[in-house]
Order: C-alpha cells, then structure tokens, then sequence
C-alpha cells in the first residue's frame, strides 16, 4: 500500500498541540501524585487509622482500572457534588489519584528498604522518628526509588491517553480526529508514536541522570 | 524441535491471518455497534439496525453470506485497508477527503441533524442559534464536522469530542455542555431508550450529508455490485421496508 509521509509531515503541528496538553497533564499528575504517593506511602507503615485509610485507597485504586476512573470523576461525582467538573479537571484529577496510589507503593517499598539499623543508630544519638525519617530514610529512600518513579512517570506519560474518553484533545485523540477526517490511520498512528516516544525517551534519560548525579560518590 | 517450532508457528499464522473471502461466498463487513439505530447490540447479543439490515439483504441480493464483526471505530478503516474486511458500514459520512482513501457507495442515507438541549433550557432550532455554546459530539460523525465548522467560524465555543452518543448526551446531562449536534434518528433512538434522560431535541436543524457503504479502493468488482445491490432494493421496495422498519416513515425520493 501507498505510505504517505507528506501526511505524517502535515499532520504534526496538530499533534503536537495535542502533545502540549499530554505533557501539561502528565506534568500536573506527577507533581500531585508524587506528593500523594509520598503521604500514602509513609501512610502505610505506619500505624491505626492512617495505615488502613492508606491502604484501602492503594488498594481500590490499583484495583479499578483507570478508564473507570476517569469516567466515574467525570460522570458520576458531578451528581454528587451537584455542579459541573469541566473535563481538564477531572483529568487531572483522575490521573493524579491513580498515580498516587503507585508512587505510594514504590514509597513504601523504598522506605522499608533501608535497613532497620538505621533507625536504631538514628535513635541511639537521639534523632526523632520524624527527624530519622525526614533526614536519614527518606534521602536514601529517594535515590533507590528513582528507577521505579521513572518507570510510572512514563506510564503515566502514555496513560494520560485516557483521557481523551472525557474529549480532552490530548495527543491519542488529535490523532483520531485527524484520521476520523483523512481515514489515512498508518501514517497518522505513526507520527503519533514517534511523538510519545520522543517524550518518554526524554523522560528517562532524565531519570537515567538523575540517578547517575545521586549516585553514591566511589 | 525446530520442526516443531516452525510448524507451530505456520499453524498459528495460519489461523490468525484472516483469509481473502470476498469472491467463497463471504462478505466480511465491519461496523461500529454504538450508533442506534443504524447499528447496535441487541440485548442477546445480535447486530441490530438499519444498516445491519440493509447489508444483509445487499448480501442475500449478491448471493453472498454476510459475516459482520463490531469492532471500535478506529480500527474500522485500518481493517478495511489492510483487507481484513470487504466492506464497512457504519453510518460512515461521505466525505471528499475521505474519498483519497476508500471508495464509497452510492449514498443509501440522507443525513439529517438535530441539536439535543436540556428541557428547559432556551430553544436553540437553528445551527444559526448555537454562538457561544459549548457543543458535545461524536468523534467523526456528521455532528462532530458540522460543529468543528462552526467552531472554525467562531460561532461554537468549543467543541467536545467523545467516543459515543450516549458520553456526548451525558456531558449535556452533567452540564458540562450546552448543546449535542447529532444525527435526528440517532438522538430520537436515545431518547425513546432513555425517556428519563432530561434532553430535548430540536427536529431538523441541517441537511446535506449522505452515509455510504466504504469498500477498498482496488474492489471496484465490489463496489459495482454493491451500487448494482442497492438500486434493486429500491426499486423492489426492500429499502422502503427497512427504512420504515427503523425510522417508523416512508424513506425520502431519491434520485
């Protein structure tokens, strides 16, 4: 069949509007995920009350699907709430509760990584379990934890797709719009994914950075 | 092992690539089954619709067994390229663009559209009545076009696009939009499924598109006997039967 690269040429610009609004979202659900996931996961080694509010929300989050998600913030909370939640909101909504709910696993699992005689040496010169927590565990937490947040950043980064079900115009559905009109899907599903994976290529060699610089000095 | 390794595999390719049928007696059709009541799912599971019955009496007029599969809407073209099926019918718009890629059949459907409000909000009959509302659509329909239209003419506020009728009429619901621009026989089907939905519908507001049937641009030998199919169903009086059938009154002239 006849492959048209003028098309994939052409049909860029508006792509890339739409990768504006997949990095913008994407961007957005990091950083409140990242401060979400951090609560949750210090949350679930902890005791009582915000142990299990911690783990039912990792818990029912990791276990719904994230298209469902989107659709009962969108659909289902405004009934609630009893006004309208414009689309961008509950995208970003959306995505950052469900990313949460990871980088609190990745959080719990680099916290109880580090050894337990840290905390004893942290006690024995008579640090608090907020200051060994806050100047001992979670830097070294940080750095292991790197590789994993990556890894979800860049899920993420191909999730926020999505959200073009609740017609946010993110990259995935400029690129159906596009070919709704021309019918032409191969060069446009082509251009889209050199799109996102000059995205996530991005990302992790950034992660691939950062690890390098926190690694220790030998 | 390598023996069994290739034979395994030419036996799952075997299985797994789908076998030029057009011509044994088949016609593979693909549909998207979220547009009633041009095509749907029946609750045991069956393809129901207009076009649902229009292909199969345009197969059993070839003497051709039709096979329908319901796949989403974006693999519907991409299969059709590659093949996988002879024909798609899927309230699908002729369009001049779309025309570079596919080839259609004569228009068997007059588009027409409506605009679907809340009950009680202002009366907006004409597309000339939508400046400043926020529209909601299905991707790639005639509704989503006529609105991307009069969004590039600065009378729409916006334009939102979702996957099916049903999500574009519950943003209206939840009041995230004003306005839905949509087929009339598909917002009447909505409406006769959901009598509780609180949405109106404004009649006829526009008239000029046409569906087709889109065949592969090298199955001319198709395409002629699909047009030849569609003229007898006319002249037979089978079309009447099925347009009355899905839309309760007699089917417009045409020609």
């Amino acid at each position: 069949m006849d492959f048209r690269w003028d098309l994939v040429w052409s049909s860029l610009p508006t792509l890339l509007t739409g990768a504006k609004l997949t990095v913008q979202l994407t961007s957005i659900a990091v950083f409140f995920g990242t401060i979400l996931g951090t609560l949750a996961g210090i949350a679930r080694i902890s005791s009582g009350l915000f142990k299990a509010v911690s783990a039912a929300y990792i818990d029912v989050i990791r276990g719904t699907p994230l298209l469902v998600q989107t659709f009962i913030i969108f659909y289902g909370l405004p009934s609630i709430i009893q006004r309208p939640i414009p689309a961008y909101v509950a995208a970003v909504l959306a995505l950052s509760i469900n990313s949460g709910a990871y980088v609190g696993e990745i959080v719990r699992a680099g916290i109880q990584s580090i050894d337990r005689g840290q905390w004893e040496a942290a006690a024995s010169l008579g640090h608090s379990r907020l200051q060994t927590m806050g100047y001992i565990i979670l830097p070294q937490a940080l750095k292991r934890t790197l590789p994993p947040l990556g890894n979800e950043f860049i899920a993420l980064l191909k999730d926020s797709s999505l959200v073009s079900v609740i017609a946010l115009e993110e990259l995935v559905r400029k690129g159906q719009i596009i070919i709704g009109r021309t019918f032409r899907p191969f060069e446009i599903w082509l251009a889209v994914a050199m799109i996102y994976f000059v995205m996530t290529f991005t990302v992790s060699r950034f992660v691939n950075l950062l690890e390098r610089k926190m690694a220790p000095e030998s | 092992m390598k023996k069994l390794v290739v034979l395994i595999l030419t036996v799952t390719l075997s299985l797994a690539l789908p076998t030029f049928a057009f011509g044994q007696g088949v016609l593979r059709v693909a549909t998207e089954a979220g547009f009633m009541p041009f095509e749907y799912v029946g609750e045991t599971g069956q393809l129901l619709g207009f076009d649902m019955d229009l292909i199969r009496a345009i197969g059993q007029v070839l003497g051709l067994e039709v096979k329908i599969d319901n796949i989403s809407w974006d693999g519907l073209i991409p299969a059709l390229l590659n093949n996988n099926y002879d024909a798609v019918i899927a309230g699908v718009t002729i369009t001049p663009e779309r025309q570079n890629s596919v080839d259609f059949s004569d228009p068997y459907f007059e588009s027409v559209l409506t605009i679907v409000t809340k009950q009680g909000a202002a009366s907006l009959a004409s597309l000339d009545s939508l400046t400043g509302k926020a529209a909601a659509v299905q991707i790639s329909t005639t509704g989503d076009f006529t609105a991307s239209d009069l969004y590039d003419e600065g009378k729409l506020k916006s334009v939102s696009r979702f996957d099916t009728v049903a999500d574009a009429m519950q943003a209206v619901i939840i009041g995230v939009a004003d306005v839905v621009i949509v087929d009339l026989p598909v917002a009447q089907a909505y409406l006769d499924a959901n009598p509780h939905a609180p949405l109106i519908a404004a009649g006829a507001v526009a008239a000029n598109e046409y569906y087709g049937i889109a065949v592969n641009k090298n199955n001319q030998e198709l395409l002629e006997q699909i047009n030849s199919a569609l003229i007898e169903l006319e002249e037979n009086g089978t079309y009447a039967e099925i347009y009355n059938k899905w839309f309760g009154a007699a089917a417009p002239q045409t020609n």
